[in-house]
């Protein structure tokens, strides 16, 4: 892939001559998002510090465009690399517009000054993470959603080939995390820039990255490659040594750990009505069996992931007989039954007859 | 609103120029002798007579010494304070001038005691180590030390442990120069001469005009280090630039008149509210004038207030500038991150 925008070949990251990471090669093309994910302290912050020259890689290169940004001058780097970093700034009595302009620092002469076209710059940028309100508003008095499109804006308006951002979306709301990111991959997409974003947001990262990263304390780059195949098996729970829930890679959820021990109530389910049951069972640490749902029901991945056993049929496939003995037998083992179902049809019949056969262990939703 | 800004600038710049002025003039017709404003016009004319030495060789390198080195303070205290990102930083609190003080005075005693005398070179030039020592001293506490108040409470102590020593050398020292010496090292702009001048003014002159020009990495380095280096400033060259600048400037007033207080942290902090900013192409000149006025002022005080005795110009700075730095701590905490 010779069209890559940026590219690191062999580089070697650390602090103290201490190599932390080794043999990292990466490459992003114009108009990708590269993520970077996986566990505290697995360096991500690191390889990121190094691509953007804040760190001295301890061996290998990064080039930008095919230049080794060695080789090349501060301005230069500068006009190729924006950054928005997780230190939190304070600049004193700076109106945002103003720190939006320190963007054009590497286009401006030697006094400063900017230009009509700088402030154009400005505006523009302001204008598209959509805080053109806030022009005069001091930027200490912003919140943390706000600071952060303000210090994207001014990232913008460096005009620069790849941006780089660690963690941009940490401290944010959904609301803003949401957009931060929309307005992100609207940038990338329209200005034929590549971004390298380190994230926490699992979620996040399947959605907005088209290559992923994996990152881990043991191993350095441990995977790389597109989403799906990231987010595939269970090997997110390798990478971040997950022991105590889950992660469904499909949804990009997270479920906590199942409560241990017997089935103590039979929640049968479908169609999405189990799933606030099973999680205020596992709130309540109370173990339960799940059925019968069928292995493409909305409610399978969450039963699978918190239930202590689950009577589940083939995806696509009628329930039969032998499945239903099963769940009668569990249900048998269970001193409660609950009901979430409303409507029954011809497919999820048996959860009928299997709640008529519950009979009296049957308790209302609102008793368990 | 950005038209409004720059009226905001115009004007602050021209009351600045306006109380210079004003200072420069009453300055130069007060005096414990009494001269008419016209005797005055008439020996700056060139009329001479037996009042002009008063005149030009006492008032006048008075009015210039605290206009450039009142100015060269601020501008030292304002680099500080953009250095260490701590809105109380100064030449003063972080125990520079002190150094400053202590290095002139060894080598002033060292020389008297061999019957010679300090050439304004010498004093800048042991000024500067002094101020050097001081600021390495600071720098190594400031790495360990991520708190902004506890680093300025260790240059505080530096400035009590350079104090102490030089206390000691002009105790011990026995010269009929220590009353000058004395006077020297409590802060005052009566002793400075022509002479002393045409030294001090190059060297400041020079350092103030690398200061604005170095505006706009400075001003990058005000959004902090990580994004100052990623807009593409040498950060390694600006910090050592900023440490070397602020030290000779800081140290061309502490030789010439020894330490003043408050002057680097009081100017810079007024000014960056007078002007609504901190951009350092502003605040640069706009302290230099700030300071200039300050100490004209000061030193006007100083003279006259309780006239023939004269207070340390030390003395009256605090007493304006140290309330200055309290309102802003206190508004700091509010503020919540010191």
């Amino acid at each position: 892939m010779s069209d890559a925008i940026l590219r690191t070949q062999d580089l070697a990251v650390g602090y103290r001559g201490k190599a932390l990471i080794e043999h990292i090669a990466l490459q992003v093309r114009r108009g990708e998002i590269m993520t970077l994910i996986g566990p505290n302290g697995a360096g991500k912050s690191t390889i990121l510090k190094s691509i953007i020259r804040q760190l001295e890689p301890l061996a290998g290169t990064v080039y930008i465009d095919g230049r080794a940004t060695r080789s090349m001058a501060e301005r230069e780097l500068a006009r190729s690399i924006s950054v928005v970093m997780t230190d939190r700034v304070h600049p004193e009595l700076m109106t945002c517009a103003d720190v939006v302009a320190t963007g054009r620092y590497p286009y401006t002469g030697s006094l400063g000054l900017l230009s009509e076209g700088d402030w154009a710059a400005v505006r523009s940028a302001m204008e598209r993470v959509d805080a053109l309100g806030l022009w005069d508003t001091d930027f200490g008095q912003l919140s943390d959603g706000q600071r952060q499109r303000i210090l994207l804006a001014r990232a913008i308006c460096q005009e620069p080939e790849v941006m780089v951002l660690d963690e941009p979306t940490s401290f944010l709301d959904i609301r803003y995390k949401l957009e931060l990111l929309a307005i992100l991959k609207d940038l990338v997409r329209d200005k034929g820039m590549a971004a390298v974003v380190s994230l926490h947001e699992l979620d996040l990262a399947q959605k907005i990255s088209d290559t992923v990263v994996c990152v881990s304390p043991e191993c350095g780059i441990d995977r790389w490659g597109p989403p799906e195949e990231i987010f595939a098996g269970d090997y997110i729970h390798r990478l971040y040594g997950v022991t105590r829930g889950s992660f469904d890679p499909l949804y990009g959820s997270l479920e906590l750990e199942r409560p241990s021990g017997r089935p103590q109530v039979f929640v049968i389910g479908g169609g999405g009505s189990g799933i606030p049951v099973y999680r205020r069972l596992q709130r309540r640490g109370v173990p339960f069996a799940a059925g019968i749902l069928q292995e493409n029901d909305l409610d399978y991945p969450v039963a699978a992931a918190l239930a202590a056993e689950v009577v589940s049929q083939g995806a696509f496939q009628p329930v039969g007989e032998e499945t239903f003995r099963r769940a009668l037998a569990a249900l048998e083992a269970c001193p409660r039954a609950v009901c979430c179902l409303e409507s029954f049809g011809p497919l999820n019949d048996c959860n009928r007859r299997l709640a008529q056969a519950a009979g009296g262990k049957l308790v209302p939703l609102e008793e368990i | 609103m950005d038209r409004r800004r720059r009226l905001r600038w115009g004007l602050s710049f021209l009351m600045l120029l306006a109380l210079l002025a004003l200072g420069v003039v009453w300055s130069v017709n007060a005096g414990s002798l009494d001269l008419s404003h016209g005797q005055v016009l008439a020996i700056l004319l060139g009329g001479g007579g037996e009042n002009a030495p008063v005149v030009w060789d006492i008032r006048l390198p008075r009015v210039a010494a605290a206009v450039l080195l009142g100015g060269s303070l601020a501008v030292s205290g304002f680099l500080l304070q953009t250095f260490f990102a701590n809105p109380i930083a100064g030449p003063f609190v972080l125990g520079i001038s002190s150094g400053s003080k202590v290095a002139v005075s060894l080598v002033m005693i060292g020389l008297l005691s061999r019957g010679r005398v300090m050439s304004s070179w010498g004093m800048i030039a042991a000024a500067f180590v002094g101020a050097m020592l001081s600021m390495a001293f600071v720098l190594l506490i400031s790495r360990r030390v991520r708190q902004m108040s506890l680093l300025v409470v260790a240059g505080v102590m530096i400035g009590y442990i350079c104090s102490a020593i030089t206390d000691f050398l002009v105790a011990f020292a026995d010269d009929s120069n220590i009353v000058n010496l004395h006077n020297w090292s409590m802060g005052s702009f009566s002793g400075i001469s022509w002479e002393n001048l045409r030294v001090a003014a190059p060297v400041t002159l020079l350092a103030l005009a690398g200061c604005f020009l170095l505006s706009k990495p400075i001003g990058a380095y005000q959004m902090g280090e990580v994004y100052a280096q990623s807009m593409g400033v040498n950060i390694r060259a600006l910090r050592s630039a900023l440490v070397l600048l602020s030290s000779v400037l800081s140290a061309c007033v502490a030789a010439f008149a020894g330490p003043i207080s408050f002057v680097g942290i009081a100017v810079p902090q007024l000014i960056k509210g007078l002007f609504g900013t901190a951009r350092p192409l502003l605040i640069t000149p706009a302290c230099f004038l700030g300071g200039a006025v300050f100490c004209l002022f000061c030193d006007m005080i100083a003279r006259t207030a309780f006239a023939p005795t004269e207070l340390s110009i030390s003395s009256v700075t605090a007493i304006f500038g140290a309330p200055v730095v309290i309102i802003v701590m206190v508004r700091r905490r509010r503020g919540a991150h010191v």
